[in-house]
Parts: C-alpha cells; structure tokens; sequence
C-alpha cells in the first residue's frame, strides 16, 4: 500500500532555534499516527508546514505518491488535508450550517446562500460518520465536545481524507475524548487518515496505530502501542526517565485546616451549583476532589478562595470563619490557591515574571515599606525564585504572556508554595501541561505535604487524583457522594462515582471489595477544633 | 461590547472572547517584546510611533500638495515644473510649520550674534509657545494614559477640562486678598477636585452599576459643556459684560510668566513635567499604582490577588479626571486669566489620541505632548505664510494617530517583525464584560 502521506527530511528553522531537524513521517491509509512531543518540541511547526502556514526549509511534503508544495492552506485543504486546530476556528454567533459552509458556500441562482443544501449534506456527513450535530443550532450554545464535531464536520464537508488533530482533548472532559476517540476510529475505519499531535501518553496508546516520538525538533524513535508503555514513551519525550509514579511517604495527618459545613454556592445563572456539602482538610494530607467538570468544582474553590459569595454554610480556616472573607484576607490567613485558569485569573500576562511573583505580597514587608514598591529586593527574591523553581525564562524581565503553559505554571507554584501557608488550594494544576511539567509540580506538592500543609486537590484528572491524594472525595451535581481512602479504592470505583452511580452500587466493581473500609461521609460540625 | 452582561458564557469559550477594541488597546499599551529575548529598551517602543509620525509627515506632505492649485497650474506647464512647484510648495509649508514651532534659525543666529536680549527672547518665543501649546497636552494625556493603564476609557476628558477650568475661575476670582503661595495651589487643586468629580461619577457608575465608563464620560461632556455655557451667562458671568465670559481672576491666582509680552512661558509647564513624575513614581513605584495596573491588565487576576476592582476603578477615573482638570486649571491661570465658552479647542480629545501615542508611558506622553503642541503651534505661521490650510495638521494628527492605532500598516509598509502572538488572550477591562 502506498502510504498517503509522506515528510521526508523536513527541516525548519526560525532565527536561533532549529524547530524541525530532519523529520521523516509516513501515514498509512486508514491508521492513527500519533505524534508525541513535550510542548514546544515542534509538533505544532510540523503540522503548520503540512497544512501550509509555514514553508519547510528543506524536505518534501508527497501526498499520496505525488511531491506537493504547499503555500498556503488552501493548497493543503485542496491536496484532501485537513486540520482540527486546538482553538476551535468557528464564528459563535454562527450556525452550524454556516459555519461549517463558511469559504465554501453553495449558491442558489441569483447569489444567494443555499442553506438547505448545506445542511442536508451536513446531516448526511454527520449520519455517515456518526458525528451528531444539529445543523440550525447556533455555535455558542453547543458544549466544546460538540463544537469540536463541527470541525471535523467542517473538513469532512471539504473531503478531506488526511485529518491533522492538533492537540484535540486540551479542552475536552474525559467523557467528551472517549467520544472524540471513537469517532476518530469511525473515521479510520471509513477510510481518513489520521495524524494525532497530543503530549498525554494515555490517550496515545488508547487510540493510536503507530506512535512517532519528537524531541527538540527530531525524531526520537516510532513504535506500536502493543510494544510500548507509558515509561517508555515519557523517557523517549523527555529523554531521561521519568518518575509517573510517585514515591509518596505515609501521611502524617494533624489538624483541620479547612472545615466546610453545609455549604452552598450559586453559579453565574444563579442554580445551585453546590449543594450542601461538608467536608475537612486536615494538615498534612492531600484531599483530593474528584469529578467530571462541570459538577461545582469551580464554583466550590471560587467560594473557598473569596472569589465567590456562597449562598449558606460556613467555611472555617484554621478556626477563622472565612466564610465571605475578602480574597486577600484568606490569603492572609495562609492560603495559597493555584486557579483553575491560569492565564485569567492566575497571571498578569502582560506582566513580567518578577510582578507576577508578587502579585499577592506587593504590599507586605520587605517588598514594600508605606507604598512605596521596592522593586530592586523583588526583582533579587525573583531570580532566586527563578532559580529554585526552574522556571525556563530569558530573564525575570520577561512577561509572563510569552512563556510556555509548564513555565507559567511554574511561576503561580513558585509564588504561591514559597509564602508561608498552611493550606493549598490546587485546581487543575497541571492541565494542558508536559510531563515533565506535571512531575515537578505533583513534587512540590507533595513536599508541601509533607512539610504539614494541607492540600486540597481539584481535578478531572483521575490519574492526578490517585497519584496524590489521601483522602478522595468525589463530586457529582454539586454534592459530595462519598470521602474514601485513597488506598482502599480502584480508579474504576472512584470513576463509577465520578459518573454518578450511586456508592453502594458502585463497590462491586472495587477490586478491595471485601476489605473495604467503611466510607467516611464527613458531615462535619463534630470537628473538636472549633 | 459583545458581552455586557456580568455573566462569564457558561460553557468556557474554546478561546478567550476577544473583540477589535480589546485587541487594539492591548496592542498599543502593551507593546510584545519579541518571544525569547530581553527587551530593547526605549528603541522598542519609540520605533513604531517614530515611524507613524514620518509617514504622517509624508501623507501630510501629499494632501498639501493636492490642495495646492499653483502645483495643478505648474503639471499643467510640463511634468518637472509641476514635481519642482510641489516639492517647493512642501518646504514651504513645512519650513514655515518648522520656524512657526521652533522658531526661524536664521533669526535665532542674528539673534543671538547681535546679543540682544529682548530679540533673543523674542527669536525663541515660537519655541516657547509650543512648550505653552503643549502644558494642557501633558496635563490632559496623563489622565487618559492613567486611565488606559487601570483599564478605563476616558473620553470625558474635555468635559473633565471645562469643569476644572470652572472651577479654578471661580476660586481664581472669588477669593481676594489671599497671597499668592495660598491663592495660587488653592485655584490649581480646584481645577483637579472639579475634574476629579467629573471623573469620579463615571467611574462609580461602572464599578457600582456596570455602566460603560465610554458611553457615560461621552454624556458627561455634554452635561459639563452646558454647564459652564450656564454658569457663563448666569452666576460667573462678568458684571457688565455682554459676552459670556467670566471675570478676571485676581493676580494671586495667575501661573507665573518668566519673561515679558508677549512671551507668555509659565510656570505651568514644569508643573506639568513635576506631575507627570508624580504619575510615572505612583504608577510604576507604589503599590496604589501597582493595583491599578494589574486592574487595568487583568481583572480577574486582580480579584484573585486580592485586589479591590471596583474602588480601584472609582480611584482611576476620579484621577484621571483629576488630571484633565488640571489642564482647565492651567489654561485659566497660565494663558487666558477667564473662563469664556470653548475655550479649551478640543484638548480632551487630542489627549487620548497622544496618550495612545505616548504609550500610556508619562514619557512618552510628556514626548507626544511636545510633538502635538508644536505641530498646532507651528500650524498657524504655516497658514499664514504658506497659505496653507490649518486643518491640514488635524489631517496629520489623525494620520499619525490611525497609524500608532493599527501598528500592522506600519510594521507591513516598513517590512517589521510582527510581535509574537503568545499575549493574544490577555484582557482589558474596559471592553467586554468586566467583573
């Protein structure tokens, strides 16, 4: 069979840095070829060669056989290849339909858009490939799984065979990339061809055919999912071996720090995102909050952290009620608090690196006396900072918009973990990032455990959740079903609660089942620390 | 504005909502040094305005040469003649902006050859009155950059002048008997309490109501226009005078002149280079202005970080205003010694425009106020003696302004590096759904 995609020998380079060293890559008709890299290892500039943004240097694109050289994406759409961008190219205030005609309308006599045909072939190409999309709705209502269906519709309706997914479960809950990877091998099955850009292990070997590891710009090695392992594959990315499981010292558990009773707290459409629950964080140990995305995680930190007003409960610090407190002084009392979303509410990013290191102690001794700033003692603590925790910058000067998402993460963990705190607030803290990213930070939590802070732990990310916690409590529609031992439960059991089964269900398939500990529902109020 | 409402979209956006407004604005004051290196000092920023104020030149110089009928007449005669009568049409017009700004050369030398001083001061005074022209600017142009950087769009400045120059009037003429070390800082502070308090309701309504600080300081104006046409024809009215035009305020009050008529160089200029220190110093050096930054920058972190949004907000438009009121304050005390109607020929809208092109930097506003002072300034010895209309610099300012507002014509026309994209999703209030 000859291959429908060949790069042979493609090389590029940007001023100083050799992006694309010589990289060969075949596609195979009908299979999944991953491609894994670490962020910046130059996945992103190889598809862009291939889809046409970027020209290559040297080397050759062939498309099925032929030598092509493309200039822009529309020779790239016109040579059957198309593109799954990790942000989603889609006008919201669109429709469906318009969306996916947009650049390539048909036309009733007179000139006017004919939308009907349009949607009638969006629903036979949704019917075919089992993509469900309803064409008339309007994009800014779809959820972002969906959303990503009518990008793949957009390059179907283009009759594309060659589907370029650029990091496509970045912004999907873990439901959504099992539907996305069915419908990935739908698609192979029908006869596409898929390159699949990722940095999760997981999903590569879930989904892949052949797996194509790049490192620096080269390729590092290929190999079959049958043949390799997530060891393997980080040691290949990250070119040392890499630590995925943990070495985790035995908690030694002390006081409450964080006591919440019957809290409730509204979301932005005023519905009760969190329902009444009640829960404790006791020092020296790693409670984890499990659950799909969307379940009132968000809303349960934001009202934690001051962000947000809850409705009725209360939330107690170290014996002080914090339960409306403003932001700064929860952070004052010894919080620190890693946001969900790091570029908005966890960074300036216009900001250079040393402002961003103390945006929560600008104005405490010694960073400033009265209101004066003393930039030149900040701009010194920075480069320790820096220093200490890896953070890979030209210079303290530099804003923290134009690191990388591992760096950026490492900026908020180096300020956050390097006040004197006895409570952390980790939410999502290592998503979108590398391996090598994600084993620092799971180590400097770790360490702040075990130096005797208490962890609360939010992530979609059952992997992070197993690895870190001692205590797991799972999430489902704003309540909490269950607080377990983290050493007493499977994965599949926390993920049967994660999908809302209820506990006494779900123990059947945990694998501990006949030594199983009694759960600990925490109703709390019986906490002597009051 | 797509999203005025307080509510974040429910489902997270697979890219943070940006709109032309938002992108602009960051763009200007948010200069991206290119990825992976240190920044290039002042080199960086200048480069682009540096080459918006050439091209605007250039543009200038062809919008005179197609409203010129002598060059028409001359392509008429042969096509050197007409390139020859354009080209001298151009130096006129421009050596006359240049000597109506700076001052004639060829003067200054005699001048100062001849070692009198009179006709030295005299030789400088074009000079001198640009510095003159440029004081509202810098006072006016640091309010609106105070209040880019803390994220709010103040277009009320001209309204926020009128108040301030009403205000110090009337404290410049009311009070007597004062000395001057009394009278004078007193009728300065009025003018900033009163554009202060024309600055202050805008911003209390955006941060309490969520009302748009752009559509309320727009209404502002008009409110503070009426208002001082009022107060002209009624209660400040000069008795006996038949023109809406206040009294004189009393001598105490006025700036000092450092040299005779018609020199009219006052103290007003160093004030405003001392204010615009005090704004780089808070902005730059103490943690109020640190606060208003990381507003202005991103709200949400702000928030995070334990900052309060909405009295910061309040505190930048109140200064803001404050600002711009003190250009009002200068022109009464410093040049026209009365309120009269439209005094102020539109400094509150030339002040966002330069405070853009001052990059929201006090320096680069002090720098773009001494480039727009002279420009007006020289315009009027350009009408005068090379016959050329002086709206041609309105032509010239708008050029320069549409090419600092879309850094892409530039950067395309002189082939420069575009900056890198990383910075894409940051934020600025003052557009979209702020809270």
């Amino acid at each position: 069979m000859t291959p429908v995609l060949e790069l042979k020998e493609i090389t590029k380079r940007f001023p100083g840095v050799l992006a694309n060293d010589h990289i060969s890559l075949t596609l195979e008709p009908g299979e999944i070829h991953a491609l894994l890299g670490e962020n910046g290892a130059g996945k992103t500039t190889l598809m862009n060669i291939l889809y046409g943004l970027y020209q290559p240097d040297e080397g050759q694109i062939i498309v099925r056989g032929s030598v092509q050289k493309f200039h822009s994406p529309s020779d790239a759409i016109h040579a059957g290849i198309g593109m799954v961008h990790q942000h989603f190219m889609l006008v919201p205030v669109f429709t469906v339909t318009e969306n996916v005609m947009l650049g390539d309308e048909p036309l009733r006599p007179g000139g006017f858009l004919d939308r009907k045909t349009a949607a009638q072939h969006i629903r036979d190409v949704s019917q075919q490939y089992n993509l469900m999309v309803d064409p008339d709705s309007y994009v800014k209502d779809l959820p972002v799984g969906v959303q990503q269906r009518v990008e793949i519709i957009k390059l179907l309706y283009r009759k594309a065979d060659i589907l370029i997914f650029d990091e496509p479960t970045a912004v999907l809950t873990p439901q959504e990339a099992d539907d996305l990877f069915k419908i990935m091998r739908g698609l192979t099955q029908q006869g596409k061809s898929i390159i699949f850009i990722t940095h999760k292990l997981r999903e590569v070997l879930d989904v892949a055919d052949r797996i194509t590891v790049i490192r620096r710009g080269k390729v590092v090695g290929s190999t079959l999912p049958s043949e390799a392992d997530q060891e393997k594959l980080a040691a290949m990315m990250v070119g040392r071996a890499v630590d995925l499981e943990l070495q985790k010292e035995i908690a030694r558990v002390g006081d409450v720090v964080l006591q919440v009773n019957d809290l409730s707290v509204l979301d932005e459409r005023s519905q009760l995102a969190v329902d009444e629950i009640s829960f404790d964080v006791r020092a020296g140990e790693v409670l984890g909050v499990a659950g799909v995305q969307g379940n009132g995680q968000t809303e349960l930190v934001e009202a934690l952290t001051g962000l947000r007003q809850p409705l009725s409960g209360s939330v107690h610090l170290t014996g002080h009620d914090i339960t409306r407190a403003h932001p700064r002084q929860i952070t004052e009392l010894g919080t620190a608090h890693v946001p969900e979303d790091r570029q908005r509410d966890g960074l300036v990013l216009t900001f250079p690196i040393y402002e961003n290191l103390v945006l929560q102690t600008y104005y405490l001794s010694p960073n400033a006396r009265g209101i004066n700033i003393h930039w030149d003692d900040i701009h010194k603590e920075a480069q320790t900072l820096i220093k200490e925790y890896d953070i890979r910058t030209p210079s303290a000067e530099t804003t923290a918009g134009s690191l990388s998402g591992g760096n950026q993460q490492k900026v908020i963990v180096a300020r956050e973990l390097s006040r004197p705190i006895k409570l952390l607030i980790a939410s999502q803290p290592t998503r979108g990032l590398d391996v090598g990213s994600i084993e620092y930070i799971h180590t400097q939590i770790l360490r702040r455990r075990d130096d005797g802070v208490g962890v609360l732990l939010v992530s979609t990310e059952l992997d992070e959740i197993m690895q870190l916690s001692d205590r797991i409590a799972v999430m489902f529609r704003g309540k909490i079903v269950a607080v377990v031992n983290a050493a007493d439960v499977t994965k599949e059991y926390i993920g049967l609660l994660m999908a809302g089964v209820h506990p006494e269900d779900a123990r059947g398939s945990n694998a501990n089942n006949g030594s199983e500990k009694e759960e600990t529902r925490l109703t709390g109020g019986g906490s002597g620390d009051e | 504005m797509n999203n005025s409402t307080d509510q974040q979209p429910v489902e997270k956006a697979p890219e943070q909502r940006e709109d032309a407004g938002k992108v602009l604005l960051n763009e200007i004051t948010n200069p991206t040094p290119p990825k992976g290196k240190p920044r290039r000092g002042i080199g960086q920023f200048a480069l682009i305005p540096l080459l918006a104020i050439v091209s605007g030149l250039i543009l200038g110089a062809i919008f005179i040469i197609i409203t010129t009928q002598e060059v028409y007449a001359a392509f008429g005669q042969s096509f050197s003649a007409g390139m020859a009568e354009a080209w001298r049409t151009v130096v006129t017009a421009y050596g006359a902006l240049f000597a109506g700004s700076i001052g004639d050369p060829a003067r200054i030398i005699a001048a100062l050859n001849a070692g009198e001083a009179g006709e030295i001061r005299r030789a400088f005074n074009p000079f001198l009155e640009s510095l003159v022209t440029s004081t509202p600017y810098i006072f006016a142009g640091l309010g609106v950059a105070l209040g880019f950087r803390a994220g709010v769009f103040n277009i009320g400045a001209e309204g926020q002048i009128f108040i301030g120059a009403a205000a110090s009037a009337f404290v410049g003429y009311s009070l007597k008997g004062l000395p001057m070390i009394i009278h004078l800082p007193l009728a300065m502070l009025a003018g900033a309490v009163g554009g202060g308090l024309w600055g202050f309701i805008p911003g209390w309504l955006k941060a309490k109501t969520g009302g748009h600080e752009v559509i309320n300081t727009i209404m502002m104006n008009y409110i503070a226009f009426r208002l001082s046409d009022w107060l002209l024809t009624g209660p400040m009215k000069r008795p006996g005078s038949f023109n809406p035009i206040s009294p004189n305020i009393e001598p105490s009050a006025v700036l000092p002149r450092f040299f005779g008529d018609p020199i009219r160089f006052h103290l007003g200029f160093f004030i405003a280079l001392g204010v615009a220190y005090l704004v780089y110093w808070f902005l730059f050096k103490t943690t109020w202005g640190f606060d208003l930054r990381t507003v202005g920058a991103n709200p949400f972190a702000a928030k995070y970080a334990g900052m309060n949004v909405a009295r910061n907000t309040i505190a930048a438009m109140a200064l803001s205003g404050a600002l711009c009121g003190l250009a009002g304050a200068n022109e009464v005390l410093g040049v026209n010694y009365n309120l009269a109607m439209a005094f102020s020929s539109g400094y509150g809208f030339d002040s966002i425009a330069l405070a853009l092109l001052g990059n929201s930097h006090p320096v680069g506003v002090v720098l773009a106020s001494l480039l727009f002072g002279t420009l007006r300034n020289g315009a009027t010895r350009m009408q005068v003696i090379a016959n050329i209309p002086i709206d041609i610099i309105s032509i010239l300012q708008a050029v320069i302004l549409a090419f600092i507002a879309a850094p892409a014509i530039i950067r395309t026309i002189y082939r420069l590096r575009t900056p890198s994209k990383a910075e894409g999703a940051v934020t600025l209030s003052s557009w979209g759904g702020n809270k």
